[in-house]
């Protein structure tokens, strides 16, 4: 009888929230929220963090037919001028409402530094982590009634955004596939047996706390239980699910966990989630790069543009920012496995919506990969753009643990990305 | 011919399949009463410095008329030493040892037990790494973090003079995977530099990982306050300039040091020089070894206080001064560190006297009244009191000693390296899961902070959980459904293996009701039970 029970009950408790994604659900979500600042349109980020370190002569910054392509070739797009690699095809019908930046500037070689200094805008410091996007944008933003974490990883890698400093309430929760449940967040048992669970948990804590009540209440045991229990029964859960959305729009996603992440990512903004990361990794090309990436771009080019689109058309592209970024770019010279090796200095991102100007494309390496690149970009340069977008003041000062001061970013928003 | 050709394979088959068996099921070895001496701790030198410690704490306590906490049980500070040395929780099994002891026994013997212990080798390795070395995968082919923790725990079990071990990794020479001691320096290694180490990084972690200093704040710029200048970190940096990466492994070689002076936008030479007591300097050796035993030379007082507040960091969950590494150098003020404790200046002097003996420091920090009393009053303890030691810390458990405490407490049987290879291995990736899960906290070890929601769910609804206290012959729920005679004996099998204490009257009487009651299936009321304690505050902070 009784996992008949149980199953029942769940069954139940899907059924009861299949119908929560309303239009009145996004607006209670967004209605505590204090007035944008001034020129702040942004509200939520999505990072498209492409792990391994993507080729920008294969993605975003192609010189086809030159010495560097290493014969891989380019397609026109929307704007006029601006190439992209071959295999974007969809993402170049988008391009009017893409920027790119083609002159990144980081010094971190290695996965894991880079990782850090193009999450948190500065390079790995032993005396400190530095917080992520998305851990400021959670902490300076107000909460506005979203029970589930505002700072979400999907597929996350090993190295997902972090809350440093800010605290490590602010990590991204860190999720897998959505075609899966979310992990962890079901407690498989008869509501009764669970609500006395948490009577015989009353009769054990008050006995640790005797003798030690303010500081097993400055632990926050108990409301971290209780918030992962209000995050368990809600509603904003199912956003996770992409199994409601229309056939049609999970075919445009592509059906890839990629995909899948990236319409999650959407449904998850819609409840007032702040930030989330959505990982593709397999960029890593030391050897055979161009066949890689050829790979890699069937399942990017259908996501990134459908997401597009797919802001666009529920009027959130204005209020979203989405960043595509990996750690580092590719050397401009092949090695002797047709690979590309780590090149953290002069590579590019692609950058859309939450104010940000669209058909804007800053710096330009080059063709022949000798010479400087043209209007270098620090990574601090693009937080500061992307803080200044959310209304947050990017040079506000904080306090690390260690009593050293730090701003947000270390660097000025890029002027020609934000719109005036 | 062929019977011969067939009884050579049957041999051969037989062979291996009791050479399996013998790996994976060996024979338990015998139990003999662990070896301990409790003269060692009525030693009158080892005396005068627990006493010295003692007095140094007694005279801050009333000073500022801070009221003491009472001595805490045995049994929770061998919850405390369990969890400090081998990131884990004391067995059922190992309690009921314990508890077999005359008292004045139980903790010299558990102390011995625990430092000959290979889980201690093995924890206590592991954290030293992350100062050391971090907590990142390095460049790929010219690092061994495994290999760097083995050989570091084998250092730990044998007990080496810990100014040795620290001489081996700066000064150290050879391949990573030959001499484990040179991943030190092959870690920093930059690919874009053609795998060079990288001097900067190398001076840095010198001086907070063994000196206890932050000289490397001064790597960008002078600090108007700070002691230490931009220079002296360049020239700190030039005891590592003359080290190379090449194909007999990290070699020293001629050459000078020389570091890129943006503003004249030149390169400039930099000679080795130390910030302070270059007296100590030796004449002879490399620049590496120079720097050695400059660092681990008795007269070089930071070199001692450093390790005490670490090791003092590891058993209490904070250290004695923090941050960890930045003790203030003497006479300066303003680096964001405060005045020296004197028990660190006591607990120093005994550990370069005695030949840097990890184990007898330990033994003496264990062995005083800060670290044996209660983190519990029955007074409403202050915040200044709370930061004079008058009472025992709470601290929040690293993600590894929570996930090794929920193994433990989820059998009767100790797990240790007597355990079966097969479930040790099990265990490993079991661990290794949650902790990831779980949200490691690298290097930053011991910042306080709380805990968080993926955490809870973790515990609550996770796998792991799940599976440790579902019925199962192996899980220590089910062998007490089935061998615990009473009610009463259940519920305090259950309160030892996973909170190391006894239940209180008002908890005996709330589970052993629950217990008895027919509502539930029995085995339910037993995960019920387990699942109640493993979410509890206690468990996963160290008191």
């Amino acid at each position: 009888m009784e996992p008949l029970t149980r199953r029942t009950f769940v069954r139940t408790a899907t059924l009861a929230g299949a119908t929560w994604l309303t239009p009145v659900g996004h607006m209670l979500a967004r209605a505590a929220e204090a007035k944008p600042k001034l020129g702040a349109t942004a509200k939520s980020v999505i990072v498209l963090w492409m792990q391994g370190g993507p080729s920008q002569l294969e993605t975003f910054d192609p010189h086809p037919g030159k010495n560097i392509s290493g014969g891989s070739k380019a397609i026109d797009t929307k704007l006029k001028g601006v190439k992209l690699g071959e295999g974007f095809g969809r993402l170049a019908d988008q391009m009017e409402h893409i920027s790119l930046v083609r002159s990144v500037m980081s010094k971190e070689g290695d996965h894991e530094r880079g990782t850090t200094t193009i999450k948190s805008g500065y390079r790995p410091d032993p005396t400190v982590v530095y917080p992520s996007l998305g851990a400021i944008a959670c902490h300076e933003l107000p909460a506005a009634g979203c029970d589930i974490p505002r700072h979400v990883s999907i597929l996350s890698s090993q190295w997902p955004a972090r809350g440093g400093f800010l605290g490590d309430g602010f990590d991204a929760f860190r999720t897998d596939d959505p075609a899966g449940p979310v992990p962890d967040t079901q407690s498989f048992l008869v509501p009764t047996r669970d609500t006395d669970r948490l009577k015989h948990l009353d009769v054990v804590e008050s006995a640790f706390a005797k003798g030690r009540t303010r500081r097993v209440g400055a632990t926050l045991h108990k409301e971290t239980v209780a918030d992962a229990r209000k995050m368990m029964s809600s509603e904003q859960l199912k956003a996770f699910d992409v199994s409601k959305e229309p056939l049609a729009l999970r075919k445009q996603y592509g059906d890839t966990p990629f995909g899948r992440g990236c319409l999650a990512a959407r449904r998850l903004i819609e409840v007032g989630v702040r930030c989330v990361e959505v990982n593709l990794a397999g960029w890593d090309t030391h050897a055979n790069n161009h066949a890689f990436h050829a790979t890699q771009l069937k399942v990017l080019d259908p996501a990134f543009a459908a997401l597009i689109a797919d802001l666009r058309e529920r009027k959130l592209l204005d209020s979203t920012i989405v960043l595509c970024a990996g750690e580092f770019g590719r050397t401009p010279r092949m090695n002797p496995l047709g690979g590309r090796d780590h090149w953290p200095g002069g590579f590019s991102i692609a950058i859309a919506g939450g104010g940000i100007r669209g058909g804007q494309v800053i710096g330009e390496t080059d063709p022949e990969g000798k010479a400087e690149v043209k209007d270098p970009v620090e990574v601090g340069d693009l937080h500061a753009t992307i803080l200044k977008s959310l209304g947050i003041d990017y040079e506000k000062v904080s306090q690390t643990p260690i009593g050293r001061t730090v701003k947000f970013a270390e660097g000025e928003p890029i002027a020609k990305l934000l719109k005036g | 011919m062929l019977w011969a050709k067939n009884l050579l394979f049957g041999g051969v088959v037989l062979g291996g399949v009791i050479g399996l068996g013998a790996n994976l099921l060996p024979p338990p070895p015998p139990k003999g009463a662990a070896l301990h001496d409790a003269g060692l701790y009525r030693d009158a030198n080892f005396r005068k410095t627990v006493d010295g410690v003692d007095a140094a704490f007694q005279a801050q306590w009333d000073e500022g008329g801070a009221k003491v906490a009472e001595p805490a049980s045995d049994l929770q500070i061998a919850r405390r030493l369990s969890l400090g040395l081998m990131g884990t929780v004391p067995s059922l099994e190992e309690i009921r040892q314990f508890e077999s002891l005359p008292a004045d026994e139980r903790l010299p013997w558990w102390i011995e037990h625990i430092l000959h212990d290979a889980r201690t080798s093995d924890y206590f390795a592991e954290r030293l790494a992350r100062s050391y070395v971090g907590t990142e995968d390095g460049p790929f082919l010219l690092y061994r973090r495994r290999r760097f923790t083995t050989w570091l725990a084998d250092e730990i079990r044998h007990n080496r003079p810990y100014d040795g071990t620290v001489r081996e990794l700066i000064a150290g020479r050879g391949l990573w995977t030959d001499n484990p001691a040179t991943n030190f320096v092959s870690v920093t290694s930059r690919p874009e530099m053609g795998n060079q180490p990288d001097a900067v990084r190398l001076a840095g972690r010198v001086t907070r990982a063994f000196l206890g200093l932050r000289i490397d704040c001064a790597q960008c710029h002078n600090h108007p306050f700070a002691a230490w200048k931009q220079d002296d970190f360049e020239s700190l940096s030039a005891f590592f300039g003359q080290t190379h990466v090449g194909f007999a492994g990290i070699q020293d070689g001629p050459g000078e040091y020389q570091v890129d002076d943006k503003k004249r936008e030149v390169m400039r030479t930099v000679q080795p020089k130390f910030p302070f007591s270059p007296e100590l300097l030796p004449t002879d050796g490399t620049r590496r070894q120079q720097l050695a035993a400059w660092v681990t030379h008795p007269k070089n007082p930071y070199f001692a206080r450093a390790t005490v507040n670490r090791i003092w960091a590891f058993l209490c969950g904070q250290p004695l001064q923090s941050p960890v590494d930045n003790l203030e150098p003497e006479g300066a003020t303003g680096t964001g560190g405060s005045a020296l404790h004197p028990a660190i200046a006591i607990l120093a002097d005994d550990f370069v006297a005695n030949g840097y003996d990890l184990h007898r420091l330990i033994r003496i920090i264990a062995s005083t009244k800060v670290y044996r009393h209660d983190s519990a009053s029955e007074h409403e303890v202050t915040e200044a009191e709370e930061k004079a030691w008058a009472i025992f810390p709470l601290t929040r458990l690293r993600p590894e000693q929570v996930a090794g405490g929920l193994l433990q407490a989820s059998s009767i049987r100790t797990i240790d390296a007597d355990t079966h290879i097969a479930w040790r291995l099990l265990r490993a990736t079991q661990q290794n899961d949650f902790v990831k899960r779980y949200g490691d906290s690298g290097e930053d070890e011991f910042d306080g902070r709380g805990g968080t929601i993926p955490q809870r769910l973790l515990l609550m609804n996770g796998e792991l959980i799940r599976e440790k206290i579902k019925d199962s012959p192996f899980n220590a729920s089910t062998r007490l459904r089935i061998q615990a005679p009473t009610e009463h004996a259940s519920v305090e099998a259950a309160y030892l293996g996973v909170l190391t204490r006894r239940p209180t009257p008002a908890e005996r009487a709330h589970f052993e009701r629950f217990l008895a009651d027919p509502a539930l299936p029995k085995s339910q009321r037993f995960e019920d039970l387990f699942w109640t304690l493993l979410n509890s505050t206690e468990f996963s902070w160290n008191h």
